[in-house]
């Protein structure tokens, strides 16, 4: 026995001591949820089982703020032969083929990016990749959607170059390809940036894994990392308390330091033991580390677990129980064995470098129970933190200001009107912070290790090639636009799906599946459970009108400063399919000689429009139409081109329209455009507008009529609007101006680093 | 019988499948080794990937340095069995002493990814003979710490006996005389921060020019006339 220093609060102590004063408050807790834990163990808590209940019930691990609106997910998914593992399970798994199941999610890392840039990213990466290898695949590329507060604000200085530099650093030394995302910038996100990591694993259909503790008799085996003190108490903290201005009252614990090396180990030696079925059971250890993995296995399994808890390999001296069950250290994974095979999965780990330690067993007893040096800490039913925490019926209400924000259209602000207003305005949309060039960003990412990045940045969506031999692979995009959410969040929920369902079909593929990231302000306020609630339902219901379901995702909830909330910001993950990856469809311009024209229907839709916010700071009236039938459609046609080739390249249009899309294509491509827009079009409007629903498609010579034909066929209005020259010097737009390309990528090119200061 | 291949992999070795895909790719039989494993297995050349082999502790390569394989690709090295190292491979490499000069944090002080243009500069090594001297190369270039540097003694004594064996069109890092790759005197060991092993497919890299490391070495084993197949 090693010697304590410390009297022990053990469940002998509790029993004797009933009317001891306890923090429940401090540690996050209401008076109600403190009686009902009393009332579950029929005693008091130990500070052990205190704290795992404080985690536990916390908004971050029980979502108990959010749980009855998301419960619409599972209602309204459709359903499909291919969801192989989907809502509560670390990540959601879909089938590919009948060999191959794909797994991704979408998770947010934004308080403690905010605190610590590096390492607050950094960790937010390490985390969702630990989802994906929990559920029996290997991570095979990262995205990233970031929102952060206005380019020339001072702190973003600061925040931005942090959370690129740990995204980067972990990605890259873990290797894995970074294949997309996006980054916006808003002063409402001034102090309260987001980081939404997205990772994709793939597995063969039989290695598909479960988290349950089961097996009467098993060893439970923690793998990886030392568990130091970093990050205790970090996810009920810094996940549910709103940063004060003052400061005042403000308990931030550090960070969690992350280690991609120890990560790299993990996933090679996870896999490993998976194909030599050798683990029972594996959950991995993120927020809430130890309490929360111990809790949901048991909970999952047999009902019963026995935890040695001083076996735990430490990092730090003088840890009691409760911090040793609350750390949150990183690049830890707990294993369920059969005792037989334990050996081999410690050696197996000694082979790679990677500690492996057994530290409990398997029991049939429906008690959680902790001991350390042999004096019991924890007894507890395992349900009762996992399962059964509290769940909460928060206070809705529409926002006041709506009804005035709708009357306040961008339709009617002052718009260029000679050709050369509406140049100079091309211009400077293009080097307008959301729409520049982010290479300085991306080229901070390895994009191409693993050999199979068919698409990346500055693509619509990353496009990743699963099996050399067939040639199948998956699309993914990831998309989100708080102005429309701002407008109207069930609307604003739907364009962002429907902008990442485009995104994915814009490449060729079929979308499958969806996961979901919800960034909203405090649910304590009911205009943001109003918006929460508006975005869930427009979610679900156009997941059940897409015929994908929604497979996983996140709640982010307290981005909010004092009383100033985040825009209401879901950010949407679409994942899709595609035969074979050859057959994609790139971003550009073809060759000289191929028809440019546009799909889809373009509307005088400017409120919420990049224009109304780059030349007027405005941000008012009612978000673009939504039409998902016409999305469906859209998908369809788009598959069927890349099917037979028929599209040399195809673009989404999104913020900053058609303008923005043609500075892209030319300036990815290299070559010049010659467009005539439609006659009696509005040039600004047909330029600036975002209405949704469109792509720029770019088709060979000699395939027009097929093209036109097959849009003909599903109802789609196409319109011709010019011609791909690559004698053409940038974009010539006809009887109003031309911008030589150098020009443009003056604009669009460098800018994230000028404002940076580089 | 086709020449095999080792691939080295060292804990945090990242691109071992993709220089292994490569090795395939050209016609070559990739064999796995293991850097706790000082048997060969009867390779014909090896293979050190990129990566952060030992999460670079201390310094990129200082570690990897003192494995078991490093002991026995020295040792074959100086018999003349051909060693490619890329990216972090090349740091293991400068290392070891297999190479001359060292490779530091970049100039600019960050990652970077691009794809680099690069001119060969000599056939004359086991890994480049079937590649044109003065003929450009596009593979992509991602590191934070690829800055090639060695005092002016050495980069004259490179320069003077040629084997400065890839030069940077646009240095990415502030490389000394824009170097992205070297070779010791013999022409076996050949180390450069790009990485060909990403540029075997236009589908999923800048170019397939890189399968022409791989060809070459294949031709170097089988002792294949220089200048056929793949210079452009």
């Amino acid at each position: 026995m090693s010697q304590l220093n410390v009297a022990i609060d053990t469940v002998g102590v509790a029993d004797a001591t009933p009317d001891e004063k306890q923090p429940w408050a401090e540690l996050g807790l209401k008076e109600d949820e403190y009686q009902r834990i009393r009332e579950i163990l029929g005693r008091r808590p130990t500070q052990s089982e205190l704290a795992m209940y404080s985690i536990m019930w916390s908004e971050h691990c029980s979502y108990k703020s959010s749980r009855v609106h998301l419960r619409q997910f599972g209602e309204k998914n459709p359903k499909t032969p291919r969801l192989l593992a989907g809502i509560g399970e670390n990540a959601g798994v879909v089938a590919i083929d009948e060999n191959i199941a794909v797994t991704f999610k979408v998770e947010s890392h934004n308080h403690p990016s905010y605190v610590e840039p590096k390492q607050g990213a950094a960790t937010g990466v390490g985390g969702i990749i630990r989802d994906i290898i929990a559920m029996g695949a290997r991570p095979i590329a990262v995205m990233d959607s970031l929102r952060f507060g206005a380019i020339d604000h001072p702190d973003t200085a600061r925040v931005l170059p942090g959370v690129v530099d740990g995204i980067g650093h972990y990605g890259n030394c873990v290797g894995l390809p970074n294949i997309g995302g996006e980054t916006y910038f808003d002063a409402c996100y001034q102090g309260n940036p987001l980081v939404n990591a997205l990772s994709v694993g793939v597995m063969p259909r039989s290695r598909l894994q479960s988290m349950q503790a089961s097996g009467v008799g098993n060893t439970v085996i923690l793998m990886g990392a030392k568990t130091g003190r970093d990050g205790i108490g970090g996810v009920s903290v810094l996940a549910s308390a709103t940063f004060s201005e003052t400061g005042e009252g403000d308990a931030r614990p550090s960070v969690q330091v992350g280690d991609p090396f120890t990560e790299k180990l993990l996933i090679e030696v996870c896999l490993e033991l998976f194909d030599a079925g050798l683990v029972v059971g594996v959950q991995d250890l993120g927020g809430a580390g130890l309490t929360c993995a111990l809790s949901e296995t048991a909970a999952a399994g047999d009902g019963g677990m026995h935890v040695d808890l001083e076996r735990v390999p430490l990092r730090a001296k003088g840890m009691e129980p409760q911090d040793i069950l609350a750390s949150e250290s990183q690049e830890r994974m707990l294993l369920i064995v059969d005792p037989a095979k334990a050996e081999e999965v410690l050696a197996r780990s000694r082979r790679w470098g990677l500690l492996a330690t057994e530290i409990g067993t398997v029991t049939d007893t429906g008690r959680l129970v902790v001991d350390f040096h042999g004096q019991t800490v924890v007894d507890v039913p395992p349900k009762s933190l996992a399962d059964e925490g509290p769940v909460y019926h928060r206070p809705i209400a529409e926002p006041n200001d709506l009804g005035l924000i709708a009357v306040d259209r961008a339709e009617t602000l002052p718009r260029p009107t000679t050709a050369d207003e509406i140049r100079q305005t091309v211009l400077d949309m293009a080097a307008s912070p959301n729409l520049c060039d982010k290479s300085w960003i991306t080229e901070q990412y390895d994009s191409s290790v693993f050999g199979n990045t068919v698409l990346g940045t500055p693509h619509d969506a990353g496009v990743v090639r699963l099996d050399e031999r067939t040639g199948v692979g998956i699309a993914i995009s990831l998309d989100g636009n708080g102005r429309f959410a701002r407008l109207d969040p069930y609307v604003g929920a739907q364009l962002s799906l429907a902008e990442a369902y485009r995104n994915v079909a814009v490449t060729g593929a079929t979308p499958i599946a969806i996961s979901d990231c919800l960034n909203f302000g405090s649910p304590e306020d009911p205009h943001v459970m109003w918006q929460f609630e508006r975005a869930v339902t427009g979610i679900a219901d156009g997941a059940q009108k897409l015929g994908i379901p929604v497979t996983g995702g996140n709640v982010s909830f307290y981005n909010q400063t004092g009383r100033d909330a985040i825009h209401p910001t879901p950010v949407i993950g679409v994942l899709g399919v595609i035969d074979d990856v050859a057959r994609r469809i790139p971003l550009g311009l073809g060759k000289t000689g191929d028809t440019i024209a546009l799909v889809g229907t373009t509307e005088e839709e400017l409120s919420g429009s990049e224009w109304a916010s780059v030349k007027h700071g405005h941000l008012g009236g009612v978000p673009p139409k939504v039409d998902l039938d016409h999305e469906m459609k859209l998908a369809e046609l788009l598959s069927r081109l890349a099917g037979t080739e028929q599209l040399a390249a195809a673009h989404d249009l999104s913020e900053g329209g058609l303008a923005q899309a043609l500075v892209e294509a030319i300036c990815f491509s290299g070559l010049g455009a010659q467009i005539l827009l439609p006659e009696g079009a509005d040039a600004f409007t047909y330029l600036f507008s975002e209405s949704s629903g469109r792509v720029l498609v770019v088709i060979p010579r000699g395939q027009e009529l097929a093209v036109r034909t097959a849009c003909e066929q599903r109802g789609l209005p196409i319109t011709p609007l010019g011609v791909t020259d690559a004698n053409t010097d940038g974009l010539h737009l006809r009887d109003h101006f031309d911008i030589g390309r150098e020009e443009l990528e003056a604009s669009w090119k460098g800018r994230i680093g000028l404002h940076l200061g580089e | 019988m086709s020449a095999r291949v080792g691939v080295v992999t060292f804990p945090g070795s990242l691109d071992d499948r993709d220089a292994a895909r490569a090795v395939r790719l050209a016609g070559g039989e990739p064999v796995g080794l293991w850097h706790d494993d000082a048997a060969l297995g009867r390779v014909d050349a090896v293979f050190l990937p990129g990566g952060f082999s030992y999460g670079d502790a201390l310094r990129c390569g200082a570690i990897a340095r003192f494995s078991q394989v490093m002991d026995t690709v020295k040792a074959a090295a100086a018999q003349g069995m051909p060693v490619l190292g890329v990216c972090n491979g090349f740091q293991v490499l400068c290392e070891s002493h297999l190479l001359p000069g060292a490779l530091v944090r970049n100039a600019h002080l960050r990652y970077r990814n691009r794809p680099a243009r690069l001119r060969v500069e000599t056939s004359r090594t086991a890994w480049t003979r079937l590649y044109q001297p003065g003929s450009e190369v596009v593979f992509p270039a991602k590191h934070g710490e690829g800055r090639y540097v060695a005092d002016e003694a050495v980069l004259d004594r490179l320069e003077a006996d040629g084997r400065v064996v890839f030069r940077y069109l646009d240095n990415p890092n502030g490389s000394m005389r824009d170097i992205a790759g070297v070779t010791n005197e013999a022409g076996n060991v050949v180390g450069l921060m790009p990485h060909p092993e990403h540029a075997v497919d236009e589908l999923t890299g800048p170019s397939n020019d890189g399968l022409g490391i791989v060809a070459s070495v294949l031709a170097h084993l089988t002792g294949a006339a220089d200048t056929s197949g793949v210079s452009r």
